[in-house]
């Protein structure tokens, strides 16, 4: 589905993606696991053109997409959808205008079609009847349903979703883990979650992947993950449960 | 003038001897000359490069309803400030012209006057500097807003080319819009000046209006009508260049939104020049 080959990536000379290997499978929930500024977010960008590799093929449905012009990559993009870490909302149309904002651009659909295919959206979204509320009337984990909401409108075959957890609380947390499982399941999609939650990790992935300083570190199941010997990734996953004081000494 | 030029030249000597005659120094104030021109040209290639973008998209039927919004957000909503700007011009301009030519017993010339400055420079250079102000300035916010906050990259997630999307729109809005305008501004900024001419400086309002029709001719409103358009399209330009160009945050949406004011405004005074020396020589 998703396919990385010897992929590096360079900012200004800083390298940020090492000699990148990696391989989704269609239909699995992958989760991208790493410290902040390890690059997982590059990586999400990457698969979906909004960045070109310095070096190495992306591979997307069976097309290399790094040498694509923007008219080629729209074709490919149509069958992906991702979700923004601060969920990207256009703030000057209404929840509904967002979610409807795909199919009116791409599709032939007639309004009436469009609205019960917002209805549905938002509905699986738990966000039933908010069409009309502008996004500054939203919470910030309302605000990343819609931005489910809208990236699963087309109905694409993969959702990339960055940071879907950043900033909300543990009940919203899990409400939105619950949505990626449920839209998986739901849609079939093939996902990529990027997280540093390891707790999010652990309950939405089929597999999950570390990244450490631009450098896939260790890739596997959760329970590979769980009982991984690599001390990096040991670390990360105490770190993220968090250390009480009394651990802490 | 040879005695000048060795003063001159003595003077920079001694002043590069002052500072030690440090080579070093030179060397530093020459890159950063060199940098600030290359910077310069990177920004000409790239909004070459935006404007050859914008072309491309053109290909595309354009969204009908947005390029309506944006003619009402972009060029109605202009429509007080170019009032009050243009109409006390027209006023001024009256008040210094008339009484001055009223001396030399010329007062029949004032109104052709004020209305061939109106038509050629004042209406077109003013409603593009304000116009730049508020509507330059409003895509740029807009626009680089959107920028920090990955909408941008949201459109182009979506299959939507955010040239297309936003540059278009405003692009036909404000070369449709300006031009109005100015025409706005002509009769407002003319009918300044008459007021100030027939009830502060006497001059009868017959005289006034005959005045118009005896030097005034179509071109010196086609004029600047076609100055206008350019500076709409400059307006548009520079506005979505900067918006599209905003480094992150809130300083940088502020850095790209005076950036595109003040560069807007200053293509537009150099444009006049050379579009006067080409239209009214």
């Amino acid at each position: 589905m998703i396919k990385l080959v010897n992929v590096h990536m360079e900012f200004k000379k800083e390298k940020i993606l090492k000699n990148i290997n990696l391989e989704v499978k269609k239909g699995e929930v992958l989760a991208v696991i790493g410290a902040s500024g390890s690059g997982k977010s590059t990586l999400l960008r990457l698969m979906i053109g909004l960045l070109r590799p310095t070096k190495g093929e992306i591979w997307v449905n069976g097309t290399e997409i790094s040498k694509l012009n923007e008219n080629q990559l729209d074709k490919i993009r149509l069958r992906m959808g991702m979700v923004f870490q601060y969920s990207a909302l256009f703030d000057s149309m209404s929840v509904g205008e967002n979610v409807a904002f795909g199919l009116r651009e791409h599709s032939n659909l007639s309004e009436s079609e469009i609205a019960e295919k917002v209805r549905e959206k938002l509905k699986l979204v738990d966000l039933e009847g908010y069409e009309h509320h502008m996004p500054n009337e939203l919470s910030g984990g309302m605000k990343k349903r819609v931005s489910l909401a809208r990236a699963i409108a087309f109905e694409p075959d993969i959702v990339l979703y960055d940071e879907p957890s950043a900033g909300l609380d543990p009940i919203m947390t899990a409400k939105i883990d619950g949505l990626i499982v449920n839209t998986q399941k739901v849609l079939g999609v093939t996902s990529v979650v990027v997280t540093h939650h390891m707790e999010s990790a652990f309950s939405i992935a089929d597999r999950i992947a570390m990244i450490h300083e631009g450098e896939i570190i260790a890739i596997g199941n959760v329970d590979d993950i769980k009982n991984s010997d690599n001390p990096i990734v040991r670390d990360f996953i105490n770190g993220s449960k968090g250390k009480t004081k009394e651990d802490q000494g | 003038m040879q005695n000048n030029s060795k003063l001159i030249f003595t003077i920079i000597h001694f002043n590069i001897c002052a500072c030690g005659g440090d080579n070093a120094m030179m060397v530093g104030y020459l890159e950063k000359i060199g940098r600030s021109v290359l910077e310069l040209l990177e920004h000409l290639g790239a909004v070459m490069m935006l404007i050859y973008e914008t072309i491309c998209q053109l290909k595309h039927p354009p969204n009908i309803k947005h390029i309506i919004g944006q003619m009402a957000h972009l060029g109605v909503d202009s429509l007080p400030i170019v009032t009050l700007t243009i109409l006390f011009t027209g006023m001024v301009i009256t008040l210094q012209t008339a009484h001055e030519f009223i001396k030399y017993g010329a007062q029949s010339t004032v109104g052709g006057i004020v209305a061939i400055s109106m038509g050629r420079e004042l209406a077109p250079v003013l409603t593009g500097v304000v116009a730049a102000g508020r509507v330059g300035a409003a895509i740029t916010a807009e626009i680089s807003t959107m920028k920090v906050t990955e909408q941008i990259d949201a459109l182009k997630v979506m299959a939507t080319n955010p040239v297309g999307y936003l540059v278009v729109p405003r692009l036909i809005a404000c070369m449709i819009m300006l031009p109005l305008l100015v025409i706005f501004a002509d009769v407002i900024g003319t009918f300044g000046g008459y007021l100030v001419a027939v009830f502060y400086s006497d001059i009868n309002s017959v005289t006034y209006i005959q005045s118009i029709n005896n030097f005034m001719v179509v071109h010196d409103v086609t004029g600047g009508l076609i100055k206008s358009i350019f500076f709409g399209a400059i307006i548009a330009i520079i506005g979505c260049y900067k918006g599209l160009n905003a480094a992150n945050g809130a300083v940088g949406v502020g850095k790209a939104t005076t950036g595109s004011v003040v560069g807007s405004i200053i293509i537009i005074f150099v444009l006049n020049c050379f579009l006067s020396l080409i239209l009214y020589r």
